[in-house]
């Protein structure tokens, strides 16, 4: 690295702890170490932690009571669990699932698995900003539909979507609702009741909780089948000794959200205009991805013509600046972002896209560094493209 | 994920640029696939007297373009066809896997410009 000065700007791949969680988690991996099972007094303490995070979490999307939380490894057991939980469950029902194009792998994946076991999923295209084609979710709407599950925020290029429209819709037939909120929790303000959501997918370290901690929210009266059966934790939805200390984690980082969110939300706000419009404005042959207001508000997504992500990736690297890229180099596979293919880009507009994430320790100044490194380091990459036009060599 | 070498050479980067008078011109890649790189040559007494790059594409697509020019110049015309891939990566300290074969291509765009100063030559002499 040529430099010492180090700034963050990945927080949708991984945000730090809330000191505040970390101080709530110590006594549950020091003293308070009962499962919440046992009759017992160290039993009972740990069973009134885990209720009273139970309770915060569901106060964080108003959920109707905090049974209807259901703790989970992550985001990605949460949506495994609900669209196999409903399916399977449902499947007298019906066999037809519907979902975007522009959903997180562990839907995507679990949708296709669904298709091996007698269900039919169809993936409903976006417009150029990521959002949901409601016309189309009509039309593939049939008797035969059980689920259709939708993401609430991408995480890749931050376009929020319709859901209280969406939720609209599905229910005019017998299907229910499921929302993956974790790239948006805690970011934004979700309220399962007023947008109707039947199912949501929590996730914890998005809303600077421990990793390895999660939520599905399952409205009363839906029945899933459980992915893991064994000792009936989480009234049977999620066998398995809960993880306490994660878990008591997860409760205060959502009641940190809660009461934070709002002026952490408008700050970030105004950070993320700042950079995109410096990121943009000096810079020809640059553009937004996604929707230019109905975004998360740490999320910038930009791409550049003439040069490739994972070069820029490399030169703010260089710099002290941590940002990811949907290009294909950095990922394990060498297939563009389907997010980034779904909205219409080229596979070589995706290939030039790059995501800065911000969160809590952002401050103005690094947005100014960042601002203030990219005019030469897209130069110098321009200059050894070979797909550059000559006007722009001068 | 890369080698120091590798990023010396993608952060100064060797024989970049392009040669006015080129005797052979190679292009492999596409930019579809996130890389594309052009490789020209000038050639005196059969020996690569000037080798040039310009490369879109990822940091290593970007070193080993700068790398197989370093390897090639002042090499007679049958020891750069000798180059290989592999030379390539060993001289860079080796590649991370997925990359060895989807940025890797500076030897086959060196290869294709000899070639295509070879064709040129024939012409020349027809």
């Amino acid at each position: 690295m040529s430099t010492s000065k180090r700034v963050y700007m990945d927080y949708s791949a991984g945000r730090p702890l809330d000191p505040r969680a970390i101080e709530a988690m110590l006594p549950y991996m020091e003293s308070r170490w009962g499962n919440p099972s046992s009759l017992h007094v160290f039993g009972q303490e740990a069973r009134q932690a885990l209720d009273e995070a139970r309770a915060k979490v569901s106060q964080l999307i108003n959920a109707e009571k905090k049974e209807s939380i259901i703790f989970t490894s992550g985001a990605t057991e949460s949506n495994n669990l609900a669209i196999k939980g409903v399916a399977y469950r449902y499947r007298d029902r019906g066999n037809r699932i519907l979902t975007s194009s522009v959903e997180h792998m562990s839907v995507v994946n679990s949708c296709k698995f669904m298709t091996t076991k007698g269900f039919e999923t169809v993936f409903l295209p976006v417009n150029q900003y990521g959002f949901v084609n409601l016309e189309s979710l009509e039309k593939e709407l049939t008797d035969q539909t059980i689920l259709v599950s939708i993401v609430y925020a991408n995480g890749e290029i931050g376009t929020l979507e319709p859901i209280k429209e969406i939720s609209q819709i599905t229910h005019k037939k017998n299907a229910y609702l499921h929302v993956d909120a974790a790239a948006a929790n805690g970011q934004v303000p979700i309220d399962v009741k007023s947008e109707g959501i039947d199912l949501l997918t929590l996730s914890s370290n998005d809303m600077y909780g421990p990793k390895g901690v999660g939520a599905l929210y399952v409205k009363e009266g839906i029945r899933i089948e459980p992915l893991l059966h064994g000792g009936g934790q989480e009234r049977g939805l999620r066998s398995g000794t809960e993880n306490l200390p994660g878990i008591v984690g997860f409760g205060k980082a959502a009641e940190i959200a809660q009461n934070e969110m709002q002026t952490e939300g408008e700050r970030l706000t105004r950070l993320r205009d700042k950079l995109i419009k410096g990121l943009l404005d000096p810079i020809p042959y640059s553009f937004l991805n996604g929707h230019s207001t109905k975004r998360l508000p740490g999320n910038v997504s930009v791409r550049y013509n003439f040069v490739e992500g994972e070069s820029i990736l490399l030169s703010l690297d260089m710099m002290g600046v941590a940002a990811s890229s949907g290009s294909a180099c950095t990922a394990k596979t060498l297939e563009p972002s389907h997010v980034l293919l779904a909205i219409g880009l080229k596979h070589e507009e995706a290939h030039g896209s790059l995501m800065f994430s911000l969160g809590k320790q952002n401050v103005e100044d690094e947005v100014d560094y960042v601002i203030g490194l990219m005019p030469n380091i897209i130069k110098r990459l321009r200059e050894m493209s070979p797909l550059t036009p000559k006007e722009l060599k001068k | 994920m890369y080698t120091e070498k590798v990023m010396d050479h993608f952060k100064n980067p060797r024989n970049m640029g392009e040669i006015p008078d080129a005797d052979g011109v190679g292009t492999v890649g596409n930019p579809v696939c996130g890389d594309l790189m052009t490789i020209q040559i000038k050639v005196k007494d059969n020996r690569l007297k000037d080798v040039k790059f310009k490369t879109y594409g990822c940091g290593a697509a970007i070193a080993t373009s700068s790398m197989v020019t370093e390897l090639a110049r002042g090499k007679t015309l049958e020891e750069a066809m000798k180059i290989t891939r592999a030379n390539v990566a060993d001289s860079l300290g080796g590649l991370p896997p997925i990359k060895m074969h989807c940025s890797n291509l500076a030897a086959d765009a060196l290869h294709a410009a000899i070639e295509d100063y070879y064709k040129k030559q024939k012409e020349v002499k027809k």
